[in-house]
């Protein structure tokens, strides 16, 4: 940290918009067109593919509810740690973020419990067009709760002593992100049977 | 420059040149990078068109070209020039540059990640090559890549260089992924003080829209990326149509990137060849805004027309329709733009400098490779030229003039700026000539295989016995010494170069008398650019302003 001396343009802010939370954006801009190619990859097979919906027939949707509503819960947490921050509250934020933190863990646990299970009835990612979908989909968005779960754990350590607390209120931005793209999921993958 | 400053951003060399922060040296570790890997697409080319022309021949400095190395030959010269000359080079190594410079701050928003970008990058590189050296040898399935061909080791042959070429590629994305957020946040947010939305020189904008249209469109092709991955290494079926996937995804994943790719690649150029216009035909920039607003219209029209690709691969003809209007539509602001470079040059003070050479080269060449472009935008005649040399011809009249003569533009022009010395003029002429003349002969001939019927990406035309004509082989090798003539003119061009940066004469801060911020700094600009940050108060292209002592009117300077 030392070693990189901070410059001037990082201290301006000619939109009045912080370039962290500017960065932030344009992440989740990336994400958008990655995550959408991959559903419109899906959606416009499966519509050629009705009979997917057999497979589809075999996913767990009460663990996906479940999923569901714990990534909502979590997303309330981190709004409450953003409030914290804004407050300068940094030990309050501390606490939510790690509350957050708490329910990607349990949401992962949910997920890896789902992937056991089918992986043991036989069902992984090369049994056919849908499972590829599932794994890879799920996978990929698995793949960014966890990052955000390590990168918050980052922030929620900073924010205790008070440092960087405007972190708090982009990783909260990536997370409702990660949040959203779940709720695309859940119905494309666990409800249309 | 202040001691204070200097002693501010004093480091070590390792640190200074290899993991520096600094803005202007992650441009050059790009730049230089960058043209390694264009001399290695050049040798490819070589390679691959003395086999055309000379089948069977021993190409002196790599030998017998093997069907299997043939292929990876033109696979690889493909994905060099556009992922690993074209981008680093036009976007990453002039954006790094140039964007802090001429918005007068002293660095990106985010040097770290400016720095992680470049190391991504360069692990690129190493992984590229990795893949020649694998069991089975490099990928050879074209740089589109298509499925089943690429998916398939048992019809690619090459079980490693396959996915690891597409690995390579996926970490170049990364690479440009994190250096266009850098470069869009940086315009956004560290402008000089006075600096408004039109006031921002035109090749910043180019290289930021540039980083947004790569941004939009390269996603699908990382997620089909991931895919076309899983098909390779677990055995998954998405482009596999026999297990209920579908091969066409692929192709409109791809091209939904490749499209505006092309524009990604472009605008950069373009841009630099309108601050090499303006100031050397001491003149406004005709239309600002309408330039913009047309270069806006191209970008998103570039969304929307992939599928001209894709006419002979059995899609439905209606959507061909669709898209052959679409991309005609495109040429309307394209058409715009050029006119507006022309109305700038009419009735300037032109002096024929050898960036200005270049920037001239590259607008009328670019303007063949548009024009050619339109027979295959049309459906119809597309059907008769698909796959043939035509295509071959058409792309690379806009891809050269973009990727070599674009990068001609902007380092003859801003080498003063660099490296703090002038770039002779002579030899700088005689390389202009030497490239531009060449070119023309490698290419046109190939229009006119193409329109003979030679197929692309066939080892030996001795095995077509309609192909196999004196005459086609004239032009074949017509095109072949050619391509051996404008490489070896490229000498006078590292000469000069590596000459100039010891001998050359001292450049001044402004040695072109233009209006831009990166000539308000020193000549080389040291770590922090500027010794008192820029004001702005004008646009910039204030040139000849009437009752004004001198043509010019830096940006910076007050009224």
């Amino acid at each position: 940290m030392s070693s990189c001396t901070i410059p001037i343009a990082n201290t301006r802010s000619v939109t009045g918009i912080r370039t962290a939370k500017l960065a932030t954006w344009w992440i989740i801009g990336s994400e958008i067109v990655i995550f959408g190619g991959l559903l419109v990859s899906y959606l416009l097979l499966r519509l050629h593919n009705l009979d997917w919906a057999h497979d589809a027939a075999h996913t767990n949707t009460w663990a996906g509810a479940f999923n569901t509503f714990v990534l909502l819960t979590s997303s309330y947490f981190v709004v409450l740690a953003h409030q914290a921050a804004e407050e300068r509250n940094g030990a309050q934020a501390y606490r939510y973020l790690w509350y957050t933190i708490g329910g990607g863990l349990v949401f992962m646990l949910v997920k890896a419990y789902e992937y056991g299970t089918k992986i043991h009835h036989g069902i992984t990612l090369s049994s056919g067009v849908f499972w590829s979908f599932y794994y890879t989909a799920t996978g990929l968005h698995g793949c960014h709760v966890l990052a955000g779960m390590i990168i918050m754990a980052f922030v929620a350590h900073a924010a205790k002593k008070g440092e960087n607390l405007h972190r708090v209120e982009c990783i909260g931005i990536y997370w409702h992100f990660v949040d959203v793209v779940w709720i695309f999921l859940f119905p494309l993958l666990y409800i249309a049977k | 420059m202040s001691e204070s400053h200097s002693a501010h951003y004093n480091e070590g060399l390792i640190k200074k040149y290899l993991f520096s922060t600094d803005h202007k040296i992650i441009g050059m570790q790009y730049l230089f990078t960058g043209i390694f890997m264009g001399l290695t697409g050049a040798f490819m080319v070589y390679v691959f068109r003395m086999q055309l022309a000379f089948p069977g021949i021993h190409v002196p400095g790599f030998g017998l070209v093997s069907q299997a190395a043939y292929n990876a030959l033109v696979t690889n010269h493909g994905a060099i020039m556009i992922f690993w000359f074209a981008m680093p080079v036009l976007i990453a190594a002039f954006g790094n540059f140039l964007i802090p410079l001429m918005i007068g701050c002293d660095d990106m928003v985010f040097p770290r990640i400016n720095r992680l970008s470049y190391q991504i990058f360069f692990l690129s590189v190493i992984v590229l090559f990795a893949s020649f050296l694998v069991p089975g040898g490099g990928f050879g399935g074209a740089w589109t890549a298509y499925p089943p061909l690429s998916a398939k080791a048992e019809y690619n042959l090459t079980p490693m260089g396959a996915p690891l070429w597409l690995i390579a590629v996926a970490l170049e994305f990364v690479a440009f992924l994190l250096g266009g957020i850098n470069f869009i946040t940086t315009l956004m947010n560290a402008r000089a003080k006075g600096m408004k939305m039109y006031d921002v020189p035109m090749v910043i904008w180019m290289i930021v829209i540039a980083s947004l249209l790569f941004m939009a469109s390269v996603g699908p092709l990382i997620a089909g990326a991931i895919m076309l991955l899983f098909d390779q290494f677990i055995g998954t079926s998405f482009y596999d149509a026999a297990k209920g996937g579908d091969p066409m995804l692929w192709q409109h994943l791809f091209w939904f990137f490749g499209h505006p790719e092309v524009y990604v690649v472009l605008l950069p150029p373009l841009g630099m060849a309108v601050e090499v216009i303006t100031t050397f035909s001491r003149k406004k920039l005709f239309g600002y805004k309408t330039f913009l607003h047309s270069v806006y219209i191209t970008g998103i029209l570039s969304f929307v027309v992939w599928a001209h690709h894709q006419f002979v691969a059995g899609i439905d003809p209606r959507m061909a329709n669709l898209f052959a209007i679409t991309t005609l539509i495109i040429s309307v602001p394209i058409a715009e733009i050029c006119f507006l470079v022309m109305a700038t040059l009419y009735g300037g003070s032109i002096s024929f400098t050898t960036p200005m050479l270049f920037a001239l080269g590259f607008i009328i060449e670019f303007i063949i490779g548009g024009v050619t472009g339109i027979f295959l935008g049309a459906s119809g005649t597309d059907i008769f030229f698909h796959d043939t040399y035509f295509v071959v011809a058409h792309f690379h009249y806009t891809f050269v003039p973009i990727a070599v003569i674009g990068f001609f533009i902007g380092i003859y022009y801003w080498f003063p700026k660099m490296f703090g010395r002038m770039m002779d003029e002579r030899l700088g002429k005689i390389h202009f000539w030497g490239t531009i003349i060449p070119f023309n002969l490698i290419f046109i001939p190939l229009f006119f295989l193409g329109m003979y019927g030679e197929h692309r990406r066939i080892y030996n035309y001795q095995h077509f016995p309609e192909l196999n004509t004196p005459g086609l082989y004239f032009l074949r090798e017509l095109a072949t010494v050619s391509t051996v003539v404008m490489l070896a003119f490229q000498t006078v061009f590292f000469y000069n170069f590596v000459r100039s940066l010891w001998k050359g004469k001292k450049a001044e801060r402004n040695p072109w008398k233009a209006n831009t911020l990166e000539w308000v700094a020193p000549s080389p600009p040291p770590h922090g650019n500027f010794e008192k940050m820029p004001e702005v108060y004008r646009g910039p292209y204030e040139y000849g302003v009437p009752g004004r002592s001198t043509d010019f009117w830096p940006q910076n300077e007050p009224n």
